[in-house]
């Protein structure tokens, strides 16, 4: 490279020196004297002169003064003549000189003219270049930009090579501005030399790794135009392009999107397939319980690549730009990207556009015209919205009458029908036609109306216009060739009509119905073709042909009445002007009379022209428009224009989707957080692997504080439970009686308290004070108090265990639970894997996953500890042990790690008491840290998926300082399955895209239930509804207490106070549909048990039952 | 990408060429022109047209032609998309946009067009950076420029474009801060002979018009934000707010501006604000027509019915008419068959009626169609929608400002079929 450059450099010189020399040349030459006179004489006679060269030999002068105003105005006078193309390049060495004029118009001005006219004068050109080089190295970023914007526009072969470096240099210049700028020279500079294709792909690749937005669409913009094809160089680029494209500016959004859809259809596999099996029951295969279906119908079920799903769930907010050519962009994407049922998000968009400008619409109603071909159901329920109006314009008019015709279907034909009726009515007889066409389509299309659209047609026959009666003809023709029924009073009316039908086609149309059917109206054929034999020399060719044909065949069925008739017109076609009639004449004359030589064709005559025929399919205009890509040039031309880039179909198999992955060893990153730089992203797998010693390590060194901070909390959990529980009961009754107005009342109280909110939130603890008074966002700060909090409240409540346990928990760290942990990390996905990961300060380990020995995680670790602890003395929640009789360990899984989250983390876990936003949701704590150096701003939740997922989102955090974490809690409708719920956790710049898998047990509320009641209710959950198997408990587990713990630990239920020692009885019900869970665990000998649940809920039974063993097992 | 642009007014003159690339002759407007001879209307001229090299695409605003050539694939809706901002850039800085503005701006319409496109791609097309970079001519500042010599380009960097906030300017300063929001719904209807409704939609849109001094962060909220079946935004509207808590927060840029366009979802019924008694009828035979209209309202809530104007393509074979209006006044135009009626203020105690004759050609047949009637008309005071909004709040700045929000309803593309 650096040599590269500096050969670069050296030929640059080259041709400055050539552009000097050629400018001191001209220079001479170019200062003649103004005396005094000439000056008054300009001003005075400046109006008088206006186009002729006279004139501009004043403007000449008028540039060559010592005035600036004078000067200015000739430039003006010179850009009007510019505008009228009118040609000034004479004053070409006047203006010029004025290039590095001080006023800024003036310069702006000249820079106007020299681009202009620098092609045609290139050796003068040349004199400005050492201005703009100068400019390029000014300390201002708008001046070196300016000043690499016209330099590159300069059309100046010699200047290639300076273009080059400045190029290069201002790819790596400091302000995102002057590389966005450098992008835009790119492609001039390609345009002006295409040889330098090689050294400007090294360019374009160094500012595709650009991160600012500005940058982003215009070199995006440059890869288009010189190197399409290079579809490696995205690779490393597209989830950094995916994840600022929001951000980016809107006409490189577009450039972009279109660039994706691109490359995806490379890189992915096709999430088409699939699909068909599913298309009939729209509903997708995201929805909660299509889970095990789709587990059953297909043997390999498609996965879309996360990639895949990033860049639609980026594009989507798009939707709702003001840009229609992004809103196009997206449609487009998800058109050709998305599975089958996604794509109609993108519907009430373009129905949308249809309000905009005439031009607009006509395009979006030619790409809605192309969908709605393939996907009639996408715009059906938009069908009024395509209704015509008197006013639109006639392309548009058609257009909208294509699209009725192909979303007709059986259900509203009779709509679309009354429709068309008014419109064949219309004055506009060219739309009046088409409707015609388009009726005939639906006739053909829908069976059920042919004959309905037959006889209106027939009605249409007696129009007094004529364009109407011709285009009627030719339908009602194609249509009764595809009815060959009974149709002989229709061709009898058409006979009658034919006298006052002039058009010629339309004539043709009713000759070859005559002899198509002639056997059907033997009387009324003859007479007509009579009627034709007389004028058959005034009438148009195509109808000669067709006399020609209808005689043929009346010979072949009638030969007594019409031979006559018949030789007559074949005399009159054989000395007819056209040759293609005379050709015609004489090929008929031989098929059918018998001569010596005609030979066997005669005896065939019959049935080549009585064949019949196949019927005519009437098909849309816009039926093979699907082979461009939707919303392009070509596509609207339907034609392919230059440079249209083919898409490609999806790959069978999808090429290593590793090359994405980027490495974060970067020396060029302005803003990447000093945390990310540290440690690479790849550390997250070997974190997993690690985590059983580490586990060990991390709980030894922890315990001590875990014990110190829970009795310092304690104390004061007792008086803000009983608080938080009255909160929390109101709250709920509110919400459940009408979840509508519990939304919007939060929306009305969070808007009020943000202003506080925003105040106090450098002050931690004045915060969640304060939170505590508002309801709706109270709980979750105070339940936010953390983990340690948590554990420390639920061991004072559960007063004669708490000590044995916490023992239990933190001093014997279980040895037996790696091999554990394996067997859980294969049978669930990998959230799971945390699942067994230890209350509180065992959750610094998430935040240090290097080895404790490296320096730095020690003191994060310890920052973070001071926080935590600070958390848990200002306010511990209590609601939980109040609200749920439950207890057990919380665990808490990783969200974000802060690798990749760029220094932000998130962890959660389930507070297990009832959602206050929903009941049918399950709540969810989320505990945000910064851990970079810089505050996080405007932390909230984005785009989820399934777009169906129900989530209450916590309120946007405004600002988190560098080090702090807050608690939030937030509310997920999982409807009773464990599949994740997918979202993104959005800081102001920033996205991640996180999710949440809940195990099975936190599905469940613990119900209250008596022993008869638990017995009652398990009569009616037996058969196929009970789920049992026998285990083999682990020995610490035969305990009473121990095996309850070990069974709430893994499942929110509650305990049933039982009367038989070797029964324990466990009853919940899910959250969402509130449907019973129970569950029974019978002690045998020998420290086997055997384990049943009730419940309808067959699946969640198998799979708890499959957690509860592995629980009671093996801990 | 835009490689040329050239300006054709409606009578078929070049009169404004700009050139971004190599220049393109003149010569390339001809296919534009043929074009445009086939098409009867001049809306009827296909907004994309393919010539051997070039391709053309334009828009029709204010009776000119936006021409722009293209060598090359690019959306068709970019570029469309791109000369009517360039369109709302004339009519923002001019006032109007007319061939005699464009004219008597030249330099400045120059000026502008290179700052908007670099190279053929879009490079600032804010009005809030242009009007950084280029100063709208007002009369006294040509006073000024012309006595002082001064100039309205502007001396300052235009730091917008590399703000977070490209939209809004630096160092807003006013004295009294004001920001006034209007809701602005339009009906779009056909209703059919019987007066029953065919199809109906309320499409709206908030035009803010903000004076506020520094970076001041807004935050609007409805009553009901549910009724917003679908909404595009400015692009100074936080997208993931709106997502999760249906408000509108937003830093707004500087002066007049579009916050939100919207669509009202349509399960909701749509209230018709007005009714057509209609009664045209054409007899076989005799050369009279009769046309007897009658207008009054429906569901206004009380709201009185203004600016009300009707007008009706009339057959061709009509050759004048003789009507009686009850109030406002009536023009009929003998070339173009045009009727239009400005009725006002619709009184419902003394409904507005429009009675009379029509003559038609001697010896023409009886038209097929009876004219679609296209109806205009303004509620002050209502959205029709029921849309409120229920708070706007401000953030970053000390200062109270004064804020108002008014509510209007229009006649959009409303027909009534006879």
């Amino acid at each position: 490279m650096n040599g590269g450059l500096s050969s670069l450099r050296s030929e640059a010189a080259g041709a400055m020196r050539t552009v000097l020399v050629s400018a001191e040349s001209l220079q001479l030459t170019l200062k003649p004297e103004l005396t005094q006179e000439e000056q008054a004489l300009t001003q005075s006679g400046r109006k008088a002169k206006e186009a002729h060269t006279a004139g501009n030999e004043d403007l000449k002068e008028m540039l060559e003064s010592n005035k600036e105003s004078l000067k200015l105005e000739a430039m003006k006078r010179i850009v009007q003549l510019i505008s009228k193309g009118k040609k000034s390049s004479d004053l070409f060495p006047a203006v010029v000189k004025n290039v590095a004029s001080k006023n800024i118009e003036l310069k702006k001005l000249v820079y106007v003219y020299l681009v202009r006219y620098a092609e045609e004068q290139q050796d003068l050109a040349l004199l400005s270049i050492s201005t703009f080089q100068r400019a390029l190295k000014d300390p201002n970023q708008f001046i070196r930009a300016s000043a690499l914007r016209v330099l590159s526009s300069i059309r100046v072969p010699i200047i290639v090579p300076i273009m080059m470096l400045a190029i290069k240099e201002a790819a790596s210049d400091l302000s995102p501005y002057v590389r966005k700028t450098s992008a835009h020279a790119i492609q001039k500079l390609y345009s002006l030399d295409a040889d330098q294709k090689e050294h400007l792909i090294e360019v374009i690749e160094k500012l595709l790794k650009d991160k600012s937005t500005l940058v982003a669409g215009s070199v995006v913009m440059a890869f288009e135009e010189v190197c399409p094809d290079r579809i490696d160089l995205i690779h490393k680029n597209y989830r950094k392009l995916c994840n600022l494209l929001v951000d980016v500016e809107e006409w490189g959004q577009v450039v972009i999107i279109n660039m994706l859809t691109r490359y995806a259809r490379t890189q992915f596999t096709s999430p088409w397939k699939e699909d068909a099996v599913f298309d009939d029951n729209e509903k997708a295969f995201y929805d909660s319980d299509s889970e095990e279906k789709q587990g059953q119908k297909e043997a390999k079920p498609y996965i879309m690549d996360p990639d895949h799903r990033l860049l639609l769930r980026n594009t989507k907010p798009l939707l709702q730009s003001r840009n229609t050519a992004v809103v196009m962009a997206v449609a487009q994407l998800y058109w050709h990207l998305a599975p089958k049922h996604e794509v109609s998000i993108v519907t009430k968009s373009l129905v949308r556009l249809l309000r905009s400008h005439r031009e607009v619409q006509y395009v979006v109603l030619e790409n809605i015209a192309t969908m709605s071909i393939q996907r009639k159901g996408m715009f059906e329920p938009y069908m009024k919205s395509f209704y015509v109006r008197s006013t639109d314009a006639t392309h548009i008019k058609t257009l909208k009458l294509e699209i009725l015709t192909n979303l007709a279907n059986e259900a509203n034909i009779s709509t679309i029908l009354r429709e068309f009726q008014t419109y064949v009515k219309s004055q506009d007889k060219a739309f009046a036609a088409a409707t015609i066409q388009a009726i005939g389509r639906c006739a053909t299309n829908i069976s059920e109306v042919t004959d309905t659209c037959l006889n209106g047609l027939v009605l249409l026959l007696s129009n007094r216009d004529e364009t109407v009666v011709a285009e009627s003809v030719v339908v009602i023709k194609k249509l009764l060739q595809t009815q060959p029924t009974q149709h002989s009073d229709i061709i009898k009316h058409m006979a009658k009509l034919f006298d006052n039908i002039t058009v010629p086609m339309a004539r043709a149309s009713i000759l070859w119905l005559m002899g198509e059917y002639c056997e059907r109206v033997p009387k009324i054929a003859p007479d007509v073709l009579r009627k034709m034999a007389k004028s058959f020399t005034s009438e148009e060719d195509i109808v000669k042909l067709q006399t020609v044909n209808l005689a043929a065949k009346l010979y072949l069925t009638n030969s007594k009445q019409t031979k006559l008739l018949t030789q007559y017109i074949l005399n009159l076609g054989k000395y007819d002007q056209n040759y293609d009639i005379r050709d015609r004449t004489r090929f008929i004359r031989q098929l059918i009379v018998p001569n010596e030589k005609s030979g066997t064709l005669n005896k065939y005559a019959r049935r080549i022209l009585l064949a019949s025929k196949p019927a005519p399919v009437l098909e849309s205009a816009f039926k093979d428009r699907d082979r461009f890509q939707l919303g392009t040039l070509s596509h609207s031309l339907n034609v392919k224009a230059a440079g249209y880039q083919e898409l490609s179909d999806w790959p069978a198999v999808a090429p290593d989707p590793s090359v994405r992955n980027v490495e974060v060893i970067e020396p060029v990153r302005e803003w990447a957080p000093s945390v990310g730089k540290a440690k690479q992203p790849k550390s997250d797998d070997k974190f997993y692997s690690d985590d059983e010693e580490k586990e060990e390590e991390g709980s030894g060194s922890g315990s001590e504080d875990s014990s110190s901070s829970s009795s310092g909390s304690s104390s004061s959990s007792e008086e803000s439970g009983s608080e938080s529980e009255e909160e929390s009961s109101e709250e709920s009754g509110k919400t459940s009686s009408d979840s509508g107005k519990s939304s919007s009342g939060s929306e009305a109280s969070s808007s009020e308290s943000e202003p506080e909110q925003k105040k106090k939130k450098r002050t931690k603890k004045a915060t969640q004070r304060k939170s505590k008074q508002s309801a709706a966002d109270s709980d979750s700060d105070e339940n936010g108090s953390g983990p340690v909090g948590k554990t420390s409240s639920s061991s004072a409540e559960s007063s004669s265990e708490s000590d044995s346990e916490e023992d239990s928990d933190v001093d014997s760290p279980p040895p037996p639970s790696p091999p554990q942990k394996k067997t859980v990390a294969k049978t669930k996905p990998k959230v799971e894997v945390k699942t067994k990961k230890e209350v509180s300060l065992l959750d610094l380990d998430d935040f240090s996953p290097a080895p404790p020995s490296a320096p730095k995680s020690s003191v994060f670790s310890s920052s973070l500890l001071s926080d935590l602890e600070g958390l848990s003395l200002s306010n511990v929640s209590s609601a939980m042990q109040v609200t749920t009789p439950s207890f057990g360990p919380v665990k808490t899984y990783e969200l974000l790690h802060h690798m990749t989250g760029k220094g932000f983390s998130a962890k959660y876990h389930f507070p297990r008491q009832p959602c206050l936003y929903q009941p049918s949701m399950v709540a969810v704590q989320v505990i945000l840290t910064n851990s970079s150096d810089h505050s996080l701003e405007e932390i909230h939740i984005g785009d989820r998926s399934p777009a169906s997922l129900n989530i209450h989102c916590f309120n946007t955090v405004e600002r988190l300082e560098p080090g702090a974490s807050v608690t939030v809690s937030m509310g997920i409708d999982f409807s009773d399955s464990t599949q994740a719920a997918n979202f993104q956790l959005c800081t102001k710049e920033d996205q991640f895209s996180v999710s949440i898998q809940p195990a099975v047990g936190e599905l469940l509320m613990p119900s209250t239930m008596t022993e008869p009641d638990f017995c009652n209710e398990q009569k009616k959950l037996m058969g196929m509804n009970e789920t049992s198997a026998s285990i083999t408990m682990a020995t610490a587990n035969t305990s009473k207490q121990n095996i309850s713990k070990q069974v709430l630990s893994v499942a929110n239920v509650g305990v049933v106070s039982s009367g038989q020692n070797d029964l324990q009885r466990f009853a919940g019900r899910t959250v969402s549909s509130g449907a019973l869970v129970l569950v029974t665990l019978e002690l045998r000998e020998a420290s086997t048990a055997l384990l049943t649940i009730n419940t309808e809920k067959s699946v969640m039974a198998s799979m708890l039952l499959r957690d509860l063993k592995q629980a009671l097992s093996q801990s | 990408m835009i490689h040329s642009l050239f300006l054709i007014n409606a009578s078929g003159d070049i009169f404004l060429e700009k050139h971004w690339k190599s220049v393109v002759s003149r010569s390339v407007c001809d296919y534009f022109f043929e074009a445009q001879e086939r098409a009867t209307e001049p809306e009827n001229v296909p907004p994309v047209i393919p010539t051997p090299h070039h391709y053309l695409i334009s828009v029709l605003r204010h009776r000119i032609y936006f021409v722009a050539v293209i060598q090359s694939e690019v959306p068709p809706l970019f570029v469309i998309e791109f000369l009517h901002r360039v369109v709302d850039t004339f009519q923002d800085y001019f006032g109007v946009c007319t061939e005699a503005a464009i004219k008597d701006n030249v330099v400045v319409v120059y000026e502008l067009l290179e700052e908007m496109l670099d190279n053929g791609f879009p490079l600032a097309t804010e009005s809030n950076i242009l009007k950084e970079l280029i100063k709208p001519p007002t009369i006294l500042r040509t006073m000024v420029n012309t006595i002082t010599g001064s100039t309205n380009v502007g001396e300052q960097l235009p730091t917008g474009q590399l703000s977070v906030v490209p939209w809004r300017r630096t160092g807003v300063k006013y004295t009294n801060n004001e920001a006034y929001f209007d809701v602005v719904e339009e009906i779009d209807a056909i209703i059919d002979k019987s007066g029953s409704t065919i199809t109906a939609e309320i499409q709206g849109v908030i035009d803010a018009c903000v004076k506020l001094t520094g970076m001041p962060d807004l935050t609007l909220s409805f009553m009901n934000p549910r009724l917003l079946d679908d909404v595009s935004f400015h692009p100074c509207v936080r997208f993931k707010r709106w997502e999760a808590e249906r408000i509108l927060s937003f830093i707004p840029p500087d002066g007049n501006f579009r916050l939100l366009s919207y669509h009202v979802s349509s399960q909701n019924l749509v209230a018709i604000p007005v009714y057509v008694k209609h009664n045209i009828t054409f007899r076989e035979g005799s050369s009279q027509g009769r046309f007897d209209l009658t207008l009054g309202p429906k569901q206004t809530m009380g709201k009185a019915v203004e600016s009300v104007l009707v007008s009706s393509q009339l057959p061709r074979g009509v050759l004048n008419a003789n009507l009686n209006p009850s109030q406002g006044t009536y023009t009929f135009d003998p070339v173009t068959k045009l009727l239009t009626w400005d009725v006002g203020k619709i009184n419902p105690q003394k409904l507005p009626s429009l009675k009379g004759t029509m003559n038609l050609q001697a010896g023409a047949s009886k038209p097929d169609e009876n004219p679609t009637i296209n109806i205009q008309f303004k509620i002050q005071q209502m959205a029709i929608s029921g849309l409120k909004v229920n708070r706007l709040d401000m953030y970053g700045e000390k200062y109270k400002p004064f804020k108002g929000i008014k509510y209007m309803t229009k006649a959009g593309k409303f027909q009534v079929r006879t």
